[in-house]
């Protein structure tokens, strides 16, 4: 599914992530941990394209396609989705609309028929209770006025919709309290299968309780200095990050 | 976009999306304007420059009345008198006027034989506003088929109109066959000497539309400027006048959104509207002129428009829309006189200013008779290194017992080099009065634009997206077959502003 190989990249010209390995197959889900500053949230801008985060050195092909020089449109047309860290708010433009022009461009890249209003509805209803989100959401601009949580469960209803190959879950845990984090965490499970991948970045393994990942990398200064199961992350979680600093 | 765009013929075009019906009238009267009417004076131009004797000629011309001839004479005078406004936020070199011509004869173009003829990039923008085959045609000086008898087709719907007793015909003709009518109401809104440009305008105004519905009559159809039977060029002073007796109503449409070039570069039009007791007068308008050259800001239009109504009698509602989107200079304030009791106005706007476009538009409300309404909704957008200026002022004269004004003037911006800026103007002198204001000024930021990239939305769409979203309550306000010709007019107009 994914594979980077030797990666070095950052942000306007500051290098940030030195030499990231990283190699993800279809239906597993591999959790990113580290501290603030670690690489963690540059290593997702840099997958999904993101404007002055560039690959310095090294590779990242989604599915045998190199991703250096594709658009970030193309590449989540192609199947990668992030949920953001801080969904982003746009005034005036309706969550349902929003939704399913996204829907649309999609199923024009694949040559298929795009869905109509009242399909979409549809569609949008069964998605909806997945994520014990109201239909009042629907007729409200995109993320506005929406709490954190909302603004969470709104990325995930995202996901759930537009149905990607690879899930990159930025930090969804943070600002969420412990029954919408079971309520995302629920979104994410049932929507796991052999085909489909993730890569959940937090900071801590409270999310991770829930998710069950295969496995647990820690990045510290933009590498991987460990990979192991969650048992890592519990280890983590006791000990901090400072016994694996060399 | 615009560049190379072939001269269009009339000022004023169809709106499309219309009924199959619609068309075919339309392609009609297109017709006779192509063969007819206009060509049986021999018309000549006149040379550069502004006299008595320039406004003599023009009104002999149009074998007008003394008193009109009267009128345009003391305009002329009063304007001589009239320094050019330099309060507004546009900056342009000042105009020659003795170096325009007052006078020309509307020009014969040059027949095509098929759309194979035409500039590919004029058919590119057609394209992407979802103009019909047939209509680009039309608009590109195409030979289109004779689809029926076309002065059936005109007196059919002329019949309809009188049949109502509603009096849509071209100013000149008005004049002619309705001259106590157009004396009694020309300039009773807009004063020969109310502002440099309406001055001008009343000098030298070439034509334009008139419009009477009497007492009881709901206008069956919605009026077109492009429905004027001697469809001719206007030119570049056109002059409006719209009368609403008691209990009647009209809903008026000007302008097109396909792109407008004109070799005028200065416009200077005055639209006066009047509603009495119960009348109610809704003015929709969307404006494509050439904006000029997209690089360089040269060769786009002036626009210098005075539009204002008066609710002269009790009840009375007059509501302006407009989208804004072409000429390099907008200067335009349709406003309203809310002179009778309970009487209603109301002004949504859309402008936009994208590459070096310039605008300064907003509204007046002035409320004079008791529990007078007022609604300004105003979006303005820049882009490149356009300029949006929204000037609006509200008045509550002493008379005024319990008026009140909703105003919400938005502005977004994308990109770093434009400008919007506001300037809300009250003036309270009735202790009762309500006022509301709420202002916003936000940007498309690059967060947005990734944000929507992430799900699959190219920047373009999502700047359309965005923008359409911004503009919804005024797009809300056009009539259906305009609203949603406005939303493809934006996504067009803002192509190229991100990066």
């Amino acid at each position: 599914m994914l594979e980077i190989k030797n990666l070095h990249a950052g942000v306007k010209g500051k290098a940030i992530l030195n030499g990231l390995n990283l190699k993800v197959n279809p239906g597993e889900l591999h959790a990113i941990m580290g501290r603030n500053g670690s690489g963690k949230s540059t290593l997702a801008n840099i997958i999904t394209g993101r404007d002055d985060y560039d690959i310095i050195s090294g590779k990242i092909e989604f599915n045998g396609i190199d991703l250096n020089e594709m658009a970030p449109e193309d590449r989540a047309l192609e199947g990668i989705f992030m949920s953001f860290q801080y969904p982003v708010v746009i005034p005036g433009v309706n969550n349902t609309y929003f939704l399913r022009a996204a829907l649309n461009a999609q199923l024009k890249h694949f040559g298929k028929k795009e869905i109509n209003a009242a399909d979409f509805m549809r569609l949008i209803r069964e998605k909806l209770k997945l994520v014990n989100m109201d239909e009042k959401y629907l007729s409200r601009a995109v993320n506005d006025g929406f709490s954190g949580g909302e603004k969470k469960r709104n990325e995930i209803l995202q996901m759930l919709t537009l149905e990607p190959k690879l899930s990159i879950l930025d930090e969804t845990d943070s600002g969420l309290d412990i029954d919408a984090l079971k309520i995302v965490a629920k979104g994410v499970n049932d929507f796991r299968d052999s085909t489909r991948s993730f890569i959940a970045i937090t900071h801590y393994q409270r999310l991770l309780e829930y998710m069950e990942p295969d496995f647990i990398h820690i990045l510290i200064d933009g590498k991987i200095v460990k990979s192991g199961d969650i048992s890592l992350a519990q280890e983590v979680e006791k000990k901090g990050y400072s016994w694996l600093e060399s | 976009m615009q560049k190379g765009l072939a001269a269009a013929e009339p000022l004023f075009q169809p709106n499309y999306n219309m009924s199959k019906n619609q068309q075919i009238i339309d392609s009609a009267i297109k017709q006779e304007y192509e063969y007819g009417f206009t060509t049986d004076i021999e018309q000549d131009t006149l040379p550069p420059g502004l006299s008595d004797d320039v406004i003599r000629f023009i009104s002999a011309k149009k074998n007008e009345p003394d008193w009109l001839l009267d009128w345009r004479l003391k305009a002329y005078h009063r304007w001589l008198e009239m320094e050019e406004p330099d309060w507004s936020k546009l900056k342009y070199s000042k105009i020659d006027f003795q170096k325009i011509s007052y006078y020309s004869a509307p020009k014969k173009q040059k027949k095509l034989k098929s759309l194979d003829e035409v500039d590919p990039e004029l058919l590119k923008t057609y394209d992407k506003l979802g103009i019909p085959l047939e209509e680009q045609k039309m608009l590109s000086n195409v030979a289109v088929d004779a689809v029926f008898d076309s002065v059936s087709v005109t007196t059919t719907f002329k019949e309809e109109l009188e049949k109502h007793g509603v009096i849509f015909c071209s100013f000149s003709e008005a004049v002619k066959n309705h001259p106590s009518l157009v004396k009694k109401y020309l300039g009773s809104v807009v004063p020969v000497s109310d502002n440099y440009f309406g001055a001008l305008n009343s000098a030298v105004f070439s034509d334009g539309s008139f419009v009477y519905i009497p007492k009881g009559v709901r206008c069956p159809m919605e009026l077109s400027t492009y429905f004027r039977i001697n469809a001719a060029k206007t030119g570049q002073f056109e002059r409006t006048l719209i009368i609403a007796d008691n209990d009647s109503h009209v809903s008026y449409l000007e302008g097109c959104t396909a792109p407008m070039r004109d070799e005028n570069q200065l416009h200077a039009a005055v639209v006066e509207l009047i509603a009495h007791d119960n009348a109610e007068i809704k003015y929709s308008t969307v404006q494509n002129w050439y904006p000029g050259n997209p690089k360089t800001g040269k060769g786009g239009i002036y626009n210098f428009v005075t539009k204002r109504g008066n609710c002269i009698g009790d009840n009375s509602k007059i509501s302006w829309t407009q989208v804004e989107t072409g000429s390099a200079l907008t200067w335009k304030y349709p406003s309203c006189i809310l002179k009778g009791d309970n009487s209603v106005g109301e002004f949504y706007s859309v402008a936009l200013s994208n590459n070096f476009q310039q605008a300064d538009t907003g509204t007046k409300m002035i409320h004079i008779g008791k529990n007078t309404k007022s609604t300004i909704i105003s979006k303005g957008i820049s882009a490149g290194k356009g300029q949006n200026t929204y000037r609006g002022g509200v008045k509550i004269m002493k008379g005024a017992e319990n008026a009140r004004n909703f105003s919400q003037c938005d502005s977004i911006l994308i990109g770093d080099e434009c400008g919007a800026h506001t300037f809300p103007y009250i003036d309270v002198r009735n202790p009762s009065a309500q006022m509301e204001h709420e202002a916003s000024t936000s940007r498309i930021g690059e967060d947005q634009l990734f944000y929507c990239n992430q799900r699959g939305v190219s920047t373009e769409d999502a700047v359309s997206m965005i923008v359409n979203g911004f503009c919804k309550e005024v797009f809300n306000e056009l009539p259906m077959e305009f609203a949603v010709e406005a939303q493809k007019l934006m996504e067009v107009s803002l192509e190229g502003s991100v990066g």
